[in-house]
């Protein structure tokens, strides 16, 4: 791939909103993703591998946990530094912002909320310093959408709890550690659980021959008569909201990670607009490719404010979970329709791994469908502001 | 060891320059503003000498509240602490002055400066503070390791290194080499957090004057356009290069 010369759009100046240590969050991110991401992910996504140097890197920086308290191995930051983190993470890759967002948001955040002491202090320092690596399991082959219907279940065998049932389309599931896991009781009550490799019947089969998020691992979690302690139960919240609330959080980070794929496809297509000369000038002075251009600065800045906006409700606990789903379904579907747009500009050369917009196009494939797809994103909109639910 | 290193906060080379003031002074709207590189390269190797011998390191810049976020930069990637001397510098003998004031009394081994800042590129300050504080200097600092009391240093001249050695304490002005650009340090969130409660002291100036002041800037004209002529026209080549580039 090209050198990276990525410089952010910043219209409206939304620079000024932000503190000084935000800013420093975030270059200090985008400094981390030039120097180690940019040079080897167009590699890894053509051979379809995962970087797994990637992940003490991601650890180094502090990209698991930011916002976990600095006493679990955290960085004790706040809701707009880890928005900005996956933002620059999601700019050099969607698939290694993945990998954090798994990580932060969907394993160290259920074992900081719903954990008790001891499962914190015994996960979270590892899962932090990327020692562990962190899978989360709720999506079943049948249950995508309707997770409420999942069949994994565990049975309470007196001095430890006996786990069944599968779960598809899991990153980070081949090299995970360990695997918060959502399966329902006895009596349907859905609760989590700390899986860990090496318990006898939990296997990770990887998921092979992804167009998507190739250089991101993706697997599925298999359950056979797995016998797991009682302590690895998560004590404190149970029922589907649990790992909604999980997915609020995720969501929230892939609000954020999809501007920066956009931003990063909108500055390719700008300066390749610049450089390339059709008809004796260059094509950014063509009123179409303008107008393609002028259409995605004005997405890019939304998603913006939008973003921003949400990172403060955030902060001071007010975001809903409608909120957050507006945000990821508007910025990912934006990004996509950019990376769409971008890669159009770019003509036979963007289709090529010499620059990065058709990987992200096709990253932001899995984006738009995964942590909640796009459509129901809008269910959940359309049923916030009418009351009704059209799941069913 | 109590090492001191001085940083500029200075445009990224990447920014767009543009004068105000009458084309008296920089206009910093929507200039993007790092570490000195070649102070980054002293700032780290300052970090390394700490790792190895122990001890204390201090940033300093002279500044308004604005450069804070460079100090702050600075204390996240691994300094203990930071002083800001309150003003806006204007000349590098002032800026040397400064220093040399705060410096004095501080008992400082190790004073580390950048060759040059790439704002101005005066190059002026290092030694100038060196000077006032009556101390060693060794410009071009492209290896630095202590010894006990003593320096080893070297430094680059034409062609070749000269090997220094010098009695603690020392100024020098360093440059790549000191350390590796591969060694350069990025702030993690660890140290982002962290910073945000070690010392940053702010210090009224000394009164040192400036002794020049800038009156205006003018920009490099714009670089024209290039000109491709064919590999099968090397006469036009020729006959360009020689009547109008009067190079050949």
């Amino acid at each position: 791939m090209r050198p990276d010369l990525f410089e952010h759009p910043d219209y409206y100046l939304l620079d000024e909103l932000l503190t000084d240590e935000h800013k420093l969050v975030r270059d200090a991110t985008r400094d981390w993703v030039k120097r180690d991401v940019s040079p080897i992910i167009e590699e890894y996504a053509q051979n379809a591998e995962f970087p797994q140097q990637i992940v003490k890197g991601l650890a180094e920086i502090g990209a698991f946990g930011p916002y976990i308290p600095s006493e679990y191995g955290g960085a004790g930051l706040d809701q707009i530094s880890y928005g900005l983190m996956m933002q620059e993470i999601e700019r050099g890759d969607s698939g290694v912002r993945s990998t954090c967002s798994v990580q932060s948001s969907l394993v160290m955040y259920p074992i900081y909320a719903y954990g008790n002491e001891e499962q914190r202090m015994k996960y979270l320092p590892k899962l932090a310093s990327g020692e562990w690596l962190g899978s989360f399991g709720l999506t079943e082959p049948n249950f995508g959408s309707n997770p409420g219907g999942m069949v994994t279940n565990f049975k309470d065998m007196g001095d430890h709890y006996l786990l069944n049932g599968a779960k598809m389309w899991i990153s980070n599931a081949p090299f995970c550690h360990v695997a918060v896991v959502w399966a329902k009781n006895e009596e349907g009550r859905i609760h989590g659980l700390i899986v860990e490799r090496g318990m006898e019947g939990f296997t990770t089969p990887e998921t092979h021959n992804k167009w998507s998020l190739r250089a991101s691992a993706t697997g599925e979690l298999v359950f056979d008569n797995v016998k797991v302690p009682k302590e690895n139960l998560l004590p404190n919240k149970s029922g589907l909201g649990a790992p909604l609330g999980c997915l609020d959080s995720a969501r929230f980070g892939i609000a954020w990670g999809a501007i920066g794929a956009a931003m990063d496809c909108y500055d390719t297509a700008l300066r390749y607009s610049k450089e390339r000369i059709q008809f004796d000038k260059p094509i950014g002075a063509f009123q179409l490719q303008q107008k393609k251009l002028a259409e995605m600065i004005t997405e890019i800045t939304k998603a913006q404010l939008l973003t921003f906006r949400l990172g403060q409700l955030k902060n001071e606990g007010r975001a809903t979970t409608a909120q957050i789903s507006m945000a990821k379904r508007n910025n990912v579907d934006m990004a996509l329709t950019i990376a769409r747009d971008a890669r159009q500009m770019l003509g036979g050369m963007g289709i090529t791994g010499d620059y990065p917009i058709m990987r992200h196009m096709m990253n932001l494939e899995s984006v738009v469908t995964y942590e909640g797809t796009h459509d129901i994103h809008l269910l959940i909109t359309g049923m916030d502001v009418t009351g009704i639910p059209a799941f069913k | 060891m109590k090492i001191l290193v001085c940083i500029s906060h200075v445009p990224d080379t990447t920014a767009k320059i543009n004068f105000t003031a009458g084309g008296a002074a920089l206009d910093p709207n929507g200039v993007q503003f790092v570490i000195n590189p070649y102070d980054e390269f002293g700032l780290t190797k300052a970090l390394h000498l700490k790792e190895k011998h122990g001890g204390q390191v201090t940033v300093i810049t002279f500044g308004d509240a604005t450069v804070e976020a460079t100090l702050r930069k600075a204390l996240a990637i691994g300094a203990d602490d930071a002083v800001r001397l309150d003003g806006v510098p204007t000349d590098p003998m002032q800026v040397a002055g400064e220093l040399a004031a705060y410096a004095k009394d501080q008992g400082f081994d190790l004073i580390i400066c950048g060759q040059e800042s790439i704002d101005y590129n005066g190059g002026i300050v290092p030694g100038a503070l060196a000077a006032l504080m009556n101390l060693p200097f060794v410009n071009a600092c492209i290896g630095l390791e202590v010894d006990g009391s003593n320096a080893q240093l070297l430094r680059e001249i034409d062609g070749g290194k000269e090997q220094i050695s010098a009695a603690l304490p020392i100024v020098i002005g360093g440059k790549k080499g000191l350390v590796e650009e591969s060694e350069l340090r990025i702030p993690n969130m660890r140290g982002i957090m962290t910073a945000r409660t070690k010392p940053l002291a702010v210090t009224p100036l000394s009164g040192s004057a400036a002794l020049t002041a800038a009156s205006g800037f003018t920009k490099p004209a714009a670089k024209a356009a290039v000109q491709l002529i064919d590999s099968s026209n090397l006469d036009e080549l020729v006959r360009r290069l020689h009547e109008e580039a009067k190079v050949i």
